[in-house]
């Protein structure tokens, strides 16, 4: 064990706190790209304001202190702080030492370019070495091709497939389910 | 007995009074056995007034979170069971359903399956949902062989989610189409 080792700390971002003063209006721009919100969540995309969006995070934040079964962080970039992205492990069971686990890269600027695979070293190493838990589950929209190969490079195995469990655009998808063991996240990080 | 959206021969739908439900309720899940094969939080004890509570505050709502019912007996109008499907999608026409018997004389008579008949009805031509899903604990070998029966098909299994008695179990995800069902019920 590293006691020194940052586990908030990738190579080019970080994992922090919310900032409720400049986050707000960010995320409001980034819910006004439909492309964004249906690759992050199956719900009827939908623009949040700023004022929305604070509230949301409050009550994000809320819920953390109370201390039920999340935990959150924004994604910045290491260099200039600049707000990223969203992660969370969420719905944690902690009796059965399952969870699930959802993020989010907002601009389409930011895609595509590794970030993902940065975020999520850090919170599977916080799933498994800070909260202990012993598994994860991951949601995916078929149609999401980026996210499939993101979760699958970090060695999660396709579990369930909802059948045509989506609509958009008159089209039908399903709905996948990723799941990862500690002992499979072990055996890749053994050597 | 008519036989409508809320009638089967065995059992029929009901919206019970706060105080009949939290009765039940409050038994049925002391029955250990009964609360490990339908939750997987782990199980308090709740009062029979704060079940009563969360039923008035439910009642209070002006539309419904999910579409819960409750099941009597047909012969002896008995409360027996419930059904809820819960986290519809509107936009996507999907719900996960949720259904127990909490008195265990019931169990493997068939009015779980008939339960999950009118429940099926229900989604289909009531809400005209596109699917309905559930999540089934995998040693609950009983309620699958029920779920297959009422042409549920096997979507995945989710492994070692869940840990009792220091044993990991895998929840299995089953799900059945609007065509499926629609293709049985002819």
């Amino acid at each position: 064990m590293d006691i020194q080792k940052q586990l908030f700390l990738g190579k080019t971002i970080c994992l922090g706190p919310i900032d409720h003063e400049k986050d707000p209006a960010i995320i409001s721009g980034w819910t006004h790209n439909p492309e964004y919100l249906r690759l992050v969540d199956t719900a009827p995309a939908y623009p949040n304001a700023a004022a929305q969006v604070k509230k949301k995070l409050e009550a994000i934040e809320k819920r953390l202190e109370e201390g039920k079964n999340m935990y959150y962080f924004h994604i910045r970039d290491r260099q200039d702080d600049r707000l990223i992205g969203f992660a969370t492990i969420r719905w944690i069971e902690w009796t059965h030492g399952s969870g699930w686990i959802h993020l989010g890269i907002g601009d389409p600027q930011d895609w595509r370019k590794g970030i993902g695979s940065e975020v999520l070293d850090l919170l599977l190493q916080y799933t498994f070495n800070e909260l202990n838990l012993y598994r994860l589950t991951a949601m995916i929209p078929e149609y999401n091709p980026g996210a499939r190969r993101l979760f699958e490079k970090a060695g999660f195995i396709e579990e369930v497939r909802r059948r045509q469990a989506l609509n958009r655009d008159g089209q039908r998808w399903d709905l996948l389910l990723y799941g990862l063991l500690r002992e499979e996240w072990e055996a890749q990080h053994a050597q | 007995m008519p036989n409508d959206l809320f009638h089967g021969n065995l059992v029929y739908l009901t919206a019970e009074e706060p105080e009949a439900q939290a009765s039940s309720f409050s038994r049925w899940f002391q029955n250990t056995e009964f609360a490990r094969l339908l939750a997987i939080a782990p199980e308090i004890l709740w009062s029979q007034n704060k079940i009563k509570e969360w039923i008035e505050k439910d009642y209070e709502k002006e539309k419904p979170e999910g579409y819960f019912f409750t099941v009597r007996d047909s012969q002896n109008d008995r409360l027996i069971g419930f059904f809820g499907l819960w986290d519809i999608d509107v936009n996507h026409l999907n719900s996960i359903i949720a259904i127990g018997i909490g008195e265990p004389e019931y169990w493997g008579k068939g009015y779980g399956s008939e339960a999950m008949q009118l429940a099926l009805r229900y989604a289909f031509t009531e809400l005209n949902l596109h699917r309905v899903s559930l999540f089934v604990f995998a040693y609950n070998t009983r309620a699958i062989r029920s779920y297959y029966k009422s042409g549920f098909q096997l979507e995945g299994i989710q492994r070692k989610a869940m840990l009792r008695d220091g044993e990991r179990h895998d929840i299995v995800a089953m799900g059945i189409l609007r065509e499926e069902w629609e293709a049985r019920a002819a």
